[in-house]
């Protein structure tokens, strides 16, 4: 049986490990080597680390970083931030990063994805949608550089464009929920769950494995992604990296299966 | 010495780093001259199909593979675009493969769509080993493994499947044919599960 990915994101901002609030206020939580080995040790399913400095500042992607981290990392390894070019993307790729995410670019010139998938295959090119409701008519919008810029583009119509062209993912960032655990936007997880048919990874909002739960049981088998939960313990959110045990994501995914089949919760339309 | 072949393609630092950890020597060759003295052959790949069979002929090794493993027998484990290197061909290109797993790699796409499932195969799977296969030897009964790949191996002799993995239909996620084993998951990234497979693979 494929297993839902339970995956923690983690944000590089000058150099060190950061959490942030709303994609704003962000805190110190440590180094980033140090974090891959501690999840290298906690048998994490796949670790997503996104530079968040990169397209802000116009930067190239830090090669030299990534290497390091593809090196450490004992797990499958997704790394977004500042990729604007396919040859970048090949690179990262040969320092063996298994998948590459690509946001704004993406959002800027479309072709992009098409021209990476050609270059790495379709299975390592992740697109990241940053998306945020819309007031009063309602829907999700794509925002770039950090939620400062809002593209007027529709959420789940640039997933299934970006699908069209050859993204292998798609990782659905909610802004309006980010940092702020809890829990996920089951409502958006399940529109683009029925709306596409390539993997997808929802992040933002998990505030206990609970919320985990709940994401499997309403949308089956998907990528899980969460930043706050594996960097935060207890209510006055103290640095602590984490990840659940073997035996406690088992018990979670088998308990989330048991609520899908039950029908306690809405199913999607796909298997109905 | 248990050697990566870095055609340019697939992640050989993580083999590397997989070795160096349970402290069994392990190199990388790049040129026909550094596979010289392999004992064990590792040649991993990621992407399409056609692009990692050019570089591999365009790295010159290739003669010099084919004289270690069809001649002098060395054992070789062909990793993800790797595995799908041994068969003769792909549905996803048109070049010939190195044709040591009699089969084609075929597309999921068709049977897997229409049947709801999301491609690429992307996560962690069970796998099913062939009883007494020695790479698999030692591992837990719910041991899985990390895919990633939109393609899979089709055995025209099925005495080759060495291990299978269900995703829509039941396919052969490893193969073994004399001494040439082909692995459709990345074990480097498959925590101690990959630890135990490719340590096996040293111990052969």
């Amino acid at each position: 049986m494929l297993r839902p990915r339970i995956i923690p994101c983690l944000l590089i901002h000058q150099g060190g490990l950061v959490k942030t609030v709303g994609f704003g206020q962000p805190r110190y939580v440590g180094d980033p080597i140090n974090a891959v080995k501690i999840f290298n040790e906690k048998e994490s399913d796949e670790l997503v680390v996104l530079d968040i400095d990169a397209t802000v500042n116009g930067a190239e992607p830090d090669f030299k970083t990534i290497a390091h981290l593809a090196a450490e990392c004992r797990m499958p390894l997704c790394y977004g931030g500042g990729i604007k070019t396919a040859a970048q993307a090949k690179r990262i790729v040969g320092l063996g990063v298994e998948k590459v995410a690509i946001s704004s670019a993406a959002v800027d010139r479309p072709e992009l994805i098409a021209e990476i998938s050609a270059e790495v295959g379709r299975q390592s090119v992740v697109v990241v949608v940053d998306a945020k409701k819309r007031a009063l008519r309602g829907g999700y919008e794509v925002w770039t550089h950090n939620a400062k810029r809002n593209s007027k583009m529709d959420a789940i119509a640039f997933a299934q464009q970006a699908a069209r062209q050859g993204a292998g993912e798609i990782v659905l960032n909610s802004i309006d929920r980010d940092g702020k655990m809890k829990g996920y936007d089951l409502v958006l997880a399940a529109t683009l769950r029925n709306a596409i048919d390539v993997p997808i990874t929802v992040l933002g909002g998990a505030g206990s494995l609970d919320d985990i739960e709940s994401v499997i049981a309403a949308v089956g088998t998907v990528g899980i992604a969460a930043g706050s939960l594996f960097v935060f313990k207890g209510a006055l959110r103290a640095v602590l990296i984490n990840y659940p045990a073997p035996n406690v994501k088992e018990e979670l995914v088998s308990s989330a299966i048991t609520k899908r089949g039950q029908g306690g919760v809405a199913r999607s339309s796909r298997e109905i | 010495m248990i050697t990566i072949v870095n055609y340019g393609l697939g992640n050989v630092a993580a083999f590397l780093n997989m070795y160096k950890r349970m402290n069994i020597a392990a190199r990388a060759a790049s040129s026909a001259d550094e596979l010289i003295g392999a004992t064990r052959l590792v040649l991993p790949g990621v992407g399409a199909f056609d692009h990692a069979m050019d570089l591999l002929e365009g790295s010159g090794m290739r003669p010099s593979l084919e004289q270690l493993v069809e001649v002098e027998k060395v054992p070789l484990l062909g990793v993800c675009v790797g595995m799908q290197m041994l068969t003769q061909g792909s549905d996803e290109g048109a070049r010939e493969g190195l044709g040591w797993i009699p089969g084609r790699t075929r597309a999921f796409a068709a049977s897997n769509q229409a049947g709801g499932l999301p491609l690429p195969h992307m996560g962690w799977n069970d796998v099913t080993p062939k009883k007494g296969e020695a790479l698999f030897a030692g591992l837990e009964d719910d041991a899985r493994f990390y895919f990633l790949h939109s393609y899979y191996v089709e055995c025209a002799d099925v005495a080759d499947r060495a291990a299978t993995a269900g995703y829509g239909l039941d396919f052969a996620c490893a193969v073994h044919r004399e001494n040439v084993w082909g692995m459709q998951f990345h074990p480097e990234k498959s925590h101690h599960f990959g630890a135990t497979v490719l340590k096996n693979f040293a111990e052969l």
